[in-house]
């Protein structure tokens, strides 16, 4: 270890500073930013006169019959809000008999746009549902965009209502933070209904996703049904249960190879189309299961991301971790 | 169906005023469930069966199962009296 300069002046420079800050050797806002304990207030006066003081404030500042300021401010605030109300509704109702008729020719939206999407959309897309056609293919960006929103959501709830951990790997017996003591247990209706619909809901949800592209529905509507059947779950036979097939781990894996699958199957198509290169992806025949080339497993990357995201919600608001 | 549209709309403007309007904040919770149904159903009307699934699971579904969780959180529902006597 050379030095250029001698060890004393080397300490007086900014590089020695920062390089033990980096050490963690000292921490310069050590005891500098933090906030001192002061003195603690102690009040002289006896408690009858704290008493009397704490009663003419309530009678001056709360006493709304003889306060004439506070109900004259009253009156004004009910009158303003009404009138603000009100004009609102009026002014968007204004504008609603301004905009024009649903479904005439000449309105704005229809120009090449849609017109393109109606007539090619079969051809290039390869779904019959033109809606899926739409959101997948020619703005699957936007939906890419969509998806993470939903992730970046969990997290951030993850981030406000988590629970942390003990040493020991315990959770802390916050009684107000964890729900799970006060599960009911063993509801017999609610498990025996349970029992028969969830697994109808589940594949009902399969089915809205595996057929996106083919009838209404898609990876949104199938993933929050798959949600909402899962916590329906979750409700009649508690935590235990479903802790056997999702916990955090599970999120994460899915959600991180959905999203990355999505991200990079797009980036390939994008990058192809920009270049005006076949992608080499079969479009197959309209109306079959395996058809609309990067539709499907599009869908299904969604769904995955929908479902997690509303249980992990659901969980994470009852007992802060899943 | 055009008179089927109105008694549905006409529900929606009641309801969306209930809510803001009931003291108790279940009954308000219930009238936001029932507002969403309303809703899913009109978007069936409106020949978009998808968005009435999405609406149905999400708005009726998760979003009200969460603001009961809430509610139960806050002891908003548990403790009846109490919660009526701050108001």
């Amino acid at each position: 270890m050379s030095r250029l300069k001698e060890w004393d002046s080397y300490k007086k420079t900014r590089a020695y500073r920062f390089f033990r800050w980096y050490r963690g050797e000292k921490d310069p806002f050590l005891g500098e930013v933090e906030i001192k304990e002061g003195k603690l207030y102690k009040d002289t006066r006896s408690e009858e006169e704290i008493q009397k003081e704490k009663e003419e404030l309530m009678n001056k500042v709360y006493d709304i019959d003889h306060n004439k300021e506070i109900k004259f401010f009253k009156l004004v605030y009910g009158i303003i809000s009404a009138v603000f109300c009100l004009a609102l509704t009026f002014v968007l109702l204004l504008m609603v008999s301004y905009s024009p008729k649903t479904g005439n020719p000449g309105n704005p939206n229809e120009n090449e746009v849609p017109a393109r999407y109606i007539e090619n959309g079969l051809q290039e897309t390869g779904a019959v549902n033109i809606v899926t056609g739409m959101i997948l293919d020619y703005r699957a960006f936007d939906t890419l965009g969509e998806s993470h929103v939903l992730f970046i959501a969990t997290i951030t709830v993850f981030i406000l209502l988590r629970i942390d951990k003990d040493e020991k790997g315990k959770e802390k017996d916050r009684e107000e933070a964890n729900d799970r003591n006060y599960e009911p247990k063993n509801d017999a209706i609610l498990q025996i209904i349970a029992v028969i619909i969830v697994p109808l809901i589940i594949i009902f949800g399969i089915y809205v996703i595996l057929n996106g592209h083919l009838s209404p529905g898609g990876g949104f509507s199938g993933g929050a049904i798959i949600g909402a059947g899962l916590i329906l779950y979750l409700n009649a036979f508690g935590f235990a249960k479903t802790e056997r097939f999702f916990t955090e781990k599970t999120y994460k894996i899915i959600c991180f190879c959905s999203l990355s699958f999505y991200c990079l199957a797009k980036s390939y198509s994008f990058f192809m189309g920009a270049n005006h290169l076949e992608s080499g992806i079969p479009l197959g025949t309209p109306g079959a299961i395996l058809s609309s080339g990067l539709i499907l497993p599009l869908n299904i990357c969604v769904g995955l991301v929908v479902a997690c995201t509303m249980y992990a919600f659901y969980a994470l608001f009852r007992k802060g971790g899943f | 169906m055009e008179w089927l549209m109105y008694i549905l709309l006409g529900f929606l403007v009641i309801c969306a005023i209930a809510v803001s309007f009931s003291k108790n904040l279940l009954n308000s919770l219930m009238i936001f469930m029932s507002y969403s149904l309303v809703m899913s159903i009109i978007w069936i009307l409106l020949e978009s069966p998808d968005l009435a699934i999405t609406e149905a699971a999400v708005g009726a579904g998760v979003t009200s199962v969460l603001f009961f969780v809430t509610l139960k959180k806050i002891h908003a529902i548990d403790e009846k009296k109490k919660g009526e006597k701050d108001e």
